[in-house]
Order: C-alpha cells, then structure tokens, then sequence
C-alpha cells in the first residue's frame, strides 16, 4: 500500500533498501513547510525529508487554494468566465485572458483586426515585464534582498497604471474580449507606454547593478538548483524554466500567435540550467519586451477594434436607446450572451511562467461545456525536487524563486 | 489649568487607556497571510509608492505570534480555512482581523464547492475591505478605520472568545466588545438559554 502523502509519520519511515540490500544509514527528519510560510508564493505547502541540512526528498502538496475555476467557469457565460481566467495567474492577468478568447476564437474561426492584434501584443509584453517584476522583486526577498522589492513595485506600479487607464481596474482588468476589446485605448496610452519605454531600461540596469555581479547574489545563486535540458524537456518544463537550461523553445517562435512572427526579437538562452542563469533569461525577456513593444507602438494605426463577426459585442448606447431591436438584442446579449457553434480548440501562449493552453469545449449553448488549463505553474512545481535534492534547505527556497510559480495557477 | 501647571515642561498627561490604544493603533504589526489576487495588492500597499509605514503598520511577520492584525488577503479554501484558524489562534491577543477583498468577506466570483463563503464565519472580521481586489488605497482605508476601532476600545477584562471552538449561538454584544461595554449587563445571555 502506498503510504499516505498527508502523514509525514508514513514518509520519515519508507527508507526502502537499495539495490545492496542495506537501508540507507542517514538519519531524515521530516518538517513541514507552509502552507503559511513567507516564501512559498502563496500557500504552497511542502513536506520535506532531511538529512541534517540536506534535502533528501520534496513533496509539494496542492489544493490549499483550489478555487474549482473550470467548474464555475462551465456555469457562466463566454464573457463572464474570461472575469475568473484574470484570477488564476494573478501575475499577468491579460495572459489568461488571451489564452482564453484565444482557444474560443479559434471555435469561432474568427480572427482579430489588425489594431487589436497590435494592441493585444503590446499589452502582453507590458504584462510580462509586470510580472517578471514581482518575480524578481520576491525572489530577492527570498534570498534575503529586501530593497530591489521596493525597486520593483515602484516600476510595476507605473505598469498598473496602464491597466487602470485602459480598463479601470489595477490587477484584474478583464480587458480582452472575445473578438477583439470592448473599447480602445485612451488617448493617454501611447504617450504613457513611450515614457514607460524610455524609463525602464534605466530601471533595469538599476535592477542588475544590484543583483547581477553582487557577491552574495551569486554565492547563493550560482550552481543552485541545476537542471539539464533533457529533464527539463522530460518534466514538461516552458519559459524561463526551461530556456534556462539552453533549450530554445518559445511558443511565440515555435507556434506564432498574433502575428509574433512579424516582430523582431530574440530568445535569450542560458548555459547551466542554474538558478542565476534562470534570472538572467528572465532579465533579458524585459528588454525583448521593450523591443517587441517599441515596434509594436509604431505599427500601431487607427482602426476597429472589434471583430465583424456577429454578435459578439453588444450595441451601441445611443442605438439601444433610440431602436427597439437593439433593445431587444442589448438585453439578449447582457443576459444570455453570445453562442458559440459546437467545436473546441486548445490555444496556447508564452506567459511570463512558460506555455500556457487553454482548452475549450463549446456544445452550441452560450456557456462553455468544459474548459481545461494547462498551467506552466503547475507542471514546473514538478521540477522542484530534482532541484532541490541533495541541496541545502536555504538553497530550497531559491529554486522556489526560480521557478517563478503562483499559486492561484497550480490550485486554480 | 490645575494638574499640567504644576509639571514640568515636555510631561502630558493623559489616560492609561488613551495611551495604550495610541500604542497599539500606532504599531499594528500584521501576520503575512497572503492567499490569493489580494496578496499582491497588499503588497504593493506596502511598497514604494503607497508606503504603509506611514500608518506604523508596515512590519509585515512571518511568524503569527508577533503579529496583532491578520489580514485575510484572498479567497479562503475549505482546505485552507482550518490553518487560518489556527494561525488566528496562535496570535497573542490583542489580535484584529482585516477581511481584504470580495472573495474573503463573501466568497465573491467564487460561489462553489471550493470557497468558503465569507472569512467570517471561521474568525471574528473587525474590517470589511470590498473590491476585487481592493486597491492599495481601500486597504490603508481598512487599516485607518481599524485604528479608529481600535481608539475606542476599552481596557477591561477580556471578554469571552466571541467565536468558540465548539458553536454556541452568535450574540452581537459579543463580536464588538465597544458594544458591550456601552449596553447594560443584562443583555448578555445567561449560559444555557441561547441553546435552549
């Protein structure tokens, strides 16, 4: 009988022989860590096995902030479950939501006008660096620098801002719609995001010179955490995690969406799977945001934001008050909401985290029959104990940081 | 007038109870007990630009023993509710609750098999903070009418533990001790009769 994961006296006594017949002689200890703890990202509970400071095994156990996210979200409509995609991967929320109207865009077999598609690359590369920010803001107060924290959140909160202009709302904006965005950007968005891109990179460097060649940065980095490329490829690593360890696959390269071929930018690779080369992948993913974005703001030009395909958005205000059929069809759309014709569709995107699927069911009716989520979070909190093992406790908690994990996205 | 004439200069007086609620509400030392969405938001308000050691309440403790203020930032799983009850146990008293976002106060979005619906029912909620999730500001809002709450209180026996181990009857004299303290005795229920 397999022993229980939940009874820690079970595990600190499965010390089974190996190949020689004799027990392993060290002595473990099994302590619990979480799922209140400051550096577990959330409520991530771990059960690990010690041999004095030495990591001998890792148990992530899941569930603490299991919200049944694709259940609630087969009871909603199309509009109202893209609200509960922004509050998975709270991080970038706009990633969801791209995942999401992705996949039932696909069902739909509609595609996006030019200044939406333009304005969503945009905005998932500004979500990218957001999240890349509180990632490195955290995983430094991990290992014990707490001012690139406070860094960090100064540059990200300009970043919110932008999500307040163009939707109203800081960190759940909901603002992609299915076939395209509800309204435009504000006059005030360009300008914004130009003095966003002129600020940054001083930021960055701001950034590097705290960490990149500071002597305990390194010390507790370096050689940290190592994962080759084929067990990172084995374990279903993506992003970061697995561009780290010099495997190049970007789903933005490899299976272009929103016209990511057109733009010019590159995939940064790291040599030793380590945890500081994983920051490294991710610093230089900031600057080839700033790139995508600055060529992103050029091509911007006027135009529809919205599909032509019917009855996906509702009418215009002046109508529904002057016409009776837009009456009729304002209520029908704000009540029933739109339909989707029976298919489904798997769409994936690079999140900030790795490769992001969403995986859509449509039966005809105007709620989704299922929806599935492959969450890179998930997958990479796998790759924890391959890390982690034979490393000390402290180096524990830089391969959390590393992984770049949330919890809303493991549990959902 | 009469007593501060006769002090010498830089001395005040005041009560021993004013001065203590001043000690407390000046230094509100909240339990890390990020969950969700809301963790981030919290977060911020303790960075760069919202600054909450302005209101003394920055010093954020990983180990709830240490900490007066939990503030449940996050929607609650029916998994996790029993060890956000045991972290509140384990706060030495005084100890506030801050209910931060939609999903904390009521379950919000997340009306499911999942989500316990509303933090209240398994701790005493001194704050309601809505929005989803709330923004930086609405939370250092909580925190200042918690302050406020706290200038009221009273320096006096403690009461009864408003939420037992074991469920007795919900008395509203019982959750708000400013309440009680300004009600005649009489309204507290003698033992027995609420279950009854």
């Amino acid at each position: 009988m397999p022993p229980d994961r939940n009874d820690m006296s079970a595990i600190a006594t499965t010390q089974e022989p190996d190949a020689t017949g004799t027990t392993p002689e060290f002595n473990t200890i099994t302590i619990n860590m979480g799922p209140q703890h400051p550096s577990t990202h959330g409520v991530l509970r771990l059960i690990i096995e010690l041999d004095g400071e030495i990591v001998r095994s890792v148990r992530p156990v899941m569930g603490y902030l299991h919200t049944g996210m694709e259940k609630i979200m087969e009871s909603k409509t199309y509009t109202k479950s893209l609200t509960v995609t922004d509050r998975m991967d709270y991080m970038s929320p706009l990633g969801n939501n791209m995942a999401y109207v992705g996949a039932v865009e696909r069902i739909l077999g509609i595609d996006v006008p030019d200044r939406a598609r333009t304005l969503r690359v945009i905005l998932l590369e500004l979500t990218r660096i957001s999240s890349h920010l509180v990632w490195l803001g955290t995983h430094a107060l991990d290992l014990g620098a707490m001012s690139v924290f406070l860094y960090c959140f100064r540059e990200r909160e300009k970043l919110l801002d932008v999500n307040d202009m163009v939707a109203g709302s800081r960190m759940t904006p909901s603002y992609f719609r299915v076939g395209g965005f509800y309204q435009d950007v504000p006059d005030t968005f360009v300008p914004h995001v130009r003095k966003f891109l002129d600020e940054f990179p001083k930021a960055l460097a701001e950034y590097q010179n705290l960490l990149t060649k500071n002597k305990i940065w390194m010390q507790r980095t370096i050689g940290v955490g190592v994962m080759s490329g084929e067990q990172a490829i084995s374990l279903g690593c993506t992003g970061a995690t697995l561009r780290g360890s010099g495997i190049n696959y970007d789903v933005r390269k490899a299976k272009p969406y929103l016209g990511y071929e057109t733009y010019e930018f590159e995939i940064p690779l790291g040599k030793s799977g380590d945890v500081y080369d994983r920051y490294l992948v991710r610093i230089e993913e900031m600057k080839q945001s700033l790139r995508i974005i600055r060529q992103g703001l050029d091509r911007l030009k006027p135009g529809p934001v919205r599909s032509d395909y019917p009855y996906l958005f509702p009418a215009k205000r002046e109508d529904v008050k002057s016409g009776m059929e837009e009456l009729i069809y304002h209520f029908k759309i704000m009540s029933e909401g739109f339909r989707v014709p029976t298919g489904d569709a798997y769409f994936s995107i690079e999140s900030p985290k790795g490769e992001l699927g969403f995986y859509v069911v449509a039966d005809g009716s105007p709620n989704p029959y299922r929806v599935h989520v492959r969450p890179p979070s998930f997958i990479h909190l796998m790759a924890l104990e391959p890390m982690a093992i034979g490393r000390l406790v402290s180096d524990l908690v830089a391969c959390i940081g590393s992984i770049d994990i949330v919890l809303g996205e493991v549990d959902r | 007038m009469g007593l501060e004439e006769l002090v010498p200069d830089g001395i005040l007086t005041t009560t021993v109870e004013k001065m203590v609620n001043w000690a407390r509400r000046s230094s509100i030392w909240p339990a890390t007990f990020g969950l969700a969405c809301c963790a981030i938001e919290m977060m911020a308000t303790t960075a760069s630009r919202y600054d909450l050691a302005r209101f003394g309440a920055e010093v954020f403790r990983a180990s709830p023993r240490q900490a007066d203020l939990m503030i449940v930032a996050g929607r609650v799983s029916k998994k996790m509710a029993p060890i956000l009850r045991r972290v509140y146990d384990q706060m030495p008293e005084p100890k506030w609750v801050i209910s931060m976002g939609a999903c904390a106060s009521c379950g919000g979005e997340f009306n499911d098999y999942a989500i316990v619906q509303g933090v209240d029912t398994i701790v005493p909620v001194d704050v309601y903070v809505p929005g989803c999730p709330p923004r930086p500001e609405a939370l250092i809002y909580g925190i200042m009418k918690l302050q406020e709450k706290i200038d009221r209180q009273r320096l006096k026996p403690a009461l009864p533990d408003p939420m037992p181990a074991d469920p007795t009857p919900a008395d509203p004299t019982l959750a708000d001790p400013t309440l009680a303290a300004t009600a005649p005795a009489a309204t507290v229920p003698a033992e027995g009769t609420g279950a009854a």
